[in-house]
């Protein structure tokens, strides 16, 4: 079945079983690889991508459910050769330490402060619950996220 | 091939207690000839050889226990390259170490750069590509910083004094009036100065290392030290930085293999002609492997679900049964000679007898899983009878000799290159993948990748070995401990040495036969061994019906461990009083690999359910002098995180030869609701070598909480993981 996916602005068709999860067509068919497989279930997050404005596990996501939408991905956050204020954030944070759940995280975070640009800590934990540090760097994720809504807050969010 | 054939109850003969220890360096090496080396990078200088290692490193195994084997690693002796200069003045420093999150590519290269005099930026770090660097035995063991760190320090001074020796021969100068400074040599009487890129152009130099250089001292240290951003970090949060799972060459087809029904189990029967049916899958079926693979990722899921087998299986023990068995099965005297450890001091007999209240408990530790975000990956590709694999590992060298090993080649015919991986915690030193990958690439006859799946990575990967700890002492009239025995089965020796000082003492590791394939873990016996002691001394304190904090400084006479446990003491307002029901506050410590580390913990107890909330963890840690403060803030943090889902919740569940909880849904680890506040407080002695700070930093945590849950509660608790299900009060 012929799949249209638009995927950080850019179109594409394709040719699939529509049950593939969204994960196996970004980052075997697109090679958009800066989304990971971490678990296959939805449980760590390490996959998230933003479809239509929400975060969702692409995982779990059969690659159908995104046909016409708007999909998302790490790769799709830059401007302009600009970092978005949540990648700049997790950066000037140094919010990783493999760094392997970070696309994860920072996907969580945009989508958390897209429909929450104040959160209170709680929220925030709450929000990311679902995503797994195995490094444990948390805290720092969570200065990270405060960071960026400072960011945002002073230079227009996007 | 160790993801198939490791499934029976094996005895441990192959495989050592503290299980790195064991890999001697090979008899012989491929490395790259110094003239094909200069060659092949286009001249400019090189720096090579590095002669025997410093006594004092050897020494560094007995500090706090570990068996009667254990040694420093060999360091490589072969000729091989360490750093070139290239005639435009690039850097590259080679190493056999990897980076996996714990920022050896960022901590080593401002090292070499502090030697060199050259800014952090014009030096690449080639790491863990086994034709390019020098044989290396694995990252592991906190062992980077005190081995390879002096080694590339070393190696970066050589290259620097060899940079004022061109420049001095240009100018006809005196070397000694010449300085080094950002990448050029500077003469002060004349001001004349000249580029590395320009001394190197025209040459063909190899230089020798020896031992014996001399170091600057890290007081003068402006670069190592600093808290400098990781290296190439922007690849991290932009997506761009290729892991082993994300590797793609052309005309690759995708791979995976049919797992057993259970460890051990016999393949009887296969029907693959479902698979084989579809255009493009190949089967590979070799005794008890099967694999499929396919043009894409879907097709070859879709392949492995059509293959119809059966297995034979065995009954298996349950982790129901798990600490009686290791009990019962630890190992006869006489067939554990080579990985036993005994250390004695006194007689502990004579001490209990004359000891004026006694204590005798027993410890344990369940089987836990690394479950590093990043399952194990690889790309493999033949060219002939020649294997190039693309892999997640923290061994190139000893999984590059399994490949060589499982397809009958000579070593240098298999080229492995580890790109930075998604984590390891001591959890990805085999090559079953490896192999596996390299296998279905043969049959296939195009490059293969193998990604694991996260119950593949649960599954057919290894544990943190579990263990039963028997703790006996005794204490006199006073309250101090007079006689002190602990024996650990089948965790390891590593930290079963006491700190305290106890006039009458027996400890030991005594190796059990075990259910489970097992293996490196962060910290793992370490963890094991600083929990039951720790714990024990809690429980002593509260015999002796002294403070915590006192208990343990008057038992010490290592300084450096009484600061940790001072530091942690007073940045947490040790003793603190208890300001609501269900609050309670413990401490544990001690010293291992070189390291010192004090850890307080507040924990809170919910009335209704009884779940172990950890609000509060300080700990203080001590590694010698600092190479990276921020860097090492980031590993000591994520090891508190690390260390609370061993100390409170993890534990694989198994019988039968099956694993129970192979998923993230199954298997709990840390979230962020299980964050506490954390403090980090990090003394830098720059009077003393830098020291690993991997895993040490975790290992105080686990006991300092089950005290403080025994001083919220009443309830004692010996059994890791501590409260998976909460604490019920009796």
């Amino acid at each position: 079945m012929a799949i249209e996916l638009n995927v950080n602005g850019r179109n594409y068709t394709i040719d699939t079983d529509p049950d593939t999860s969204l994960l196996t067509v970004l980052r075997y068919h697109l090679g958009l690889t800066g989304s990971k497989y971490g678990c296959g279930e939805g449980e760590c997050g390490a996959c998230t991508v933003i479809i239509n404005g929400y975060s969702r596990r692409s995982c779990i996501t059969p690659v159908s459910y995104a046909h016409k939408k708007q999909v998302t991905t790490i790769e799709g956050l830059e401007r302009d050769g600009k970092l978005h204020p949540v990648q700049q954030a997790f950066l000037d944070v140094e919010a990783f330490q493999c760094a392997y759940c970070t696309s994860g995280m920072i996907m969580t975070t945009v989508a958390l402060l897209r429909s929450n640009p104040h959160p209170t800590d709680a929220q925030i934990a709450e929000f990311l619950q679902g995503n797994i540090c195995r490094c444990g760097t948390y805290p720092r994720i969570l200065d990270a996220v405060r960071r960026a809504e400072r960011m945002m807050a002073e230079g227009g969010s996007r | 091939m160790s993801g198939t054939k490791n499934n029976e109850i094996r005895t441990p003969e192959t495989i050592e207690a503290e299980r790195y220890e064991i890999f001697d360096s090979p008899s012989y090496h491929f490395n790259i000839e110094r003239r094909d080396f200069l060659k092949a990078v286009g001249g400019g200088v090189g720096v090579f050889l590095l002669v025997n290692a410093p006594a004092a490193l050897a020494q560094r195994g007995r500090e706090s226990g570990g068996s009667r084997r254990f040694h420093m690693p060999p360091l490589p002796k072969n000729v091989g390259a360490w750093l070139h200069i290239a005639p435009g003045g690039a850097v590259t420093v080679y190493t056999g170490k990897v980076e996996i999150g714990q920022n050896i590519r960022t901590s080593l290269a401002q090292q070499v750069a502090q030697e060199l005099h050259v800014k952090l930026d014009t030096i690449t770090m080639v790491m863990g590509d086994t034709t390019l660097v020098p044989w290396d035995i694995g990252t592991f063991g906190s062992l980077t910083t005190p081995t390879m760190g002096p080694q590339l320090r070393r190696v970066g001074a050589v290259a620097r004094d060899t940079m004022i020796e061109l420049a001095a021969e240009r100018w006809r100068a005196n070397k000694s009036q010449l300085v080094a400074e950002n990448g050029t040599i500077r003469d002060p009487s004349t001001g004349r100065s000249i580029g590395y890129g320009a001394l190197a152009e025209g040459q063909t130099l190899a230089k020798t290392i020896l031992f014996d250089d001399p170091l600057m001292s890290p007081t003068k240290w402006t670069i190592a030290g600093e808290p400098i951003p990781k290296v190439g970090a922007i690849n991290f949060v932009t997506g761009r930085h290729l892991y082993p799972y994300d590797i793609k060459r052309p005309g690759m087809m995708y791979g995976k293999v049919l797992r057993p029904t259970a460890f051990g189990a016999t393949l009887v029967s296969l029907d693959a002609s479902a698979a084989k049916a579809i255009p493009g899958v190949v089967v590979v079926h070799d005794g008890n492997f099967v694999g499929v693979v396919a043009p894409t990722m879907e097709g070859a899921e879709k392949a492995l679900g059509l293959l119809k087998a059966t297995w034979r299986t065995t009954p298996q023990i349950s982790d129901k049964e798990l600490f009686s068995y290791l009990k019962e099965n630890a190992l006869p005297e006489n067939e554990q000679q080579e990985q036993r450890f005994l250390h004695s001091v006194g007689s502990v007999e004579s001490g209990m007898a004359a000891a004026h209240q006694r204590f005798s408990q027993t410890y344990t530790i369940a089987y836990i899983a690394h479950a590093p975000l990043e399952p194990r990956a690889t790309v493999a590709e033949w060219h002939g009878d020649k294997l190039t694999v693309w892999t997640g590992t923290q061994r190139p060298f000893a999984v590059r000799d399994e490949c060589a090993e499982a397809f009958h080649l000579p070593k240098d015919h298999v080229h492995l290159m580890m790109p930075d991986m998604g984590s390891g915690y001591g959890g990805k030193h085999t090559g079953g993948h490896t192999v596996e990958a390299a296998r279905l690439a043969k049959a296939a006859g195009k490059p293969v990748k193998l990604n694991w799946t996260r119950e593949e990575e649960f599954t057919w990967a290894y544990f943190r070995p579990a263990g039963v700890i028997e703790v006996r002492a005794g204490l006199d009239a006073a309250g101090k401990i007079i006689a002190w025995e602990m024996i650990n089965y089948n965790s390891g020796p590593s930290a079963v040495m006491t700190p305290y000082v106890i006039p009458n003492q027996t400890v030991g590791f005594r190796p059990t036969k075990y259910p489970l394939r097992q293996g490196s873990y962060r910290a793992l016996a370490a963890t094991a061994n600083f929990f039951a002691r720790e714990s024990a001394m809690g429980e002593l304190a509260h015999m002796a019906g002294t403070d915590q904090l006192e208990f343990r400084l008057k038992h010490l006479s290592d300084e450096r461990l009484k600061t940790v446990f001072r530091a942690a003491a007073e940045k947490f307002g040790w003793p603190r009083k208890k300001t609501a029901p269900g609050q309670g506050f413990g401490m544990g410590g001690g010293i291992e690999k070189g390291g010192r580390v004090a850890t307080c913990a507040e924990v809170f107890l919910d009335p209704k359910d009884g779940e172990v909330h950890i609000r509060h963890v300080v700990v203080a840690w001590e590694c010698g002098a600092i190479v990276n403060p921020d860097g090492l803030n980031n590993q000591v943090t994520g090891a508190q995180v690390m260390g609370i889902g061993g100390a409170l919740f993890e534990h694989i569940q198994f019988a039968d030869g099956k694993i129970l909880n192979p998923l993230f849904s199954s298997y709990r680890v840390p979230r962020f609701s299980d964050l506490p506040k954390i403090d980090v407080v990090l003394i830098d002695r720059k009077d003393r070598p830098p020291a690993g700070a991997g895993e040490t930093p975790m290992t105080g945590l686990a006991p300092a909480v089950g005290n403080a849950i025994f001083d919220a509660t009443g309830v004692r608790l010996r059994s890791m993981p501590l409260a998976p299900h909460g604490v019920k009060k009796s």
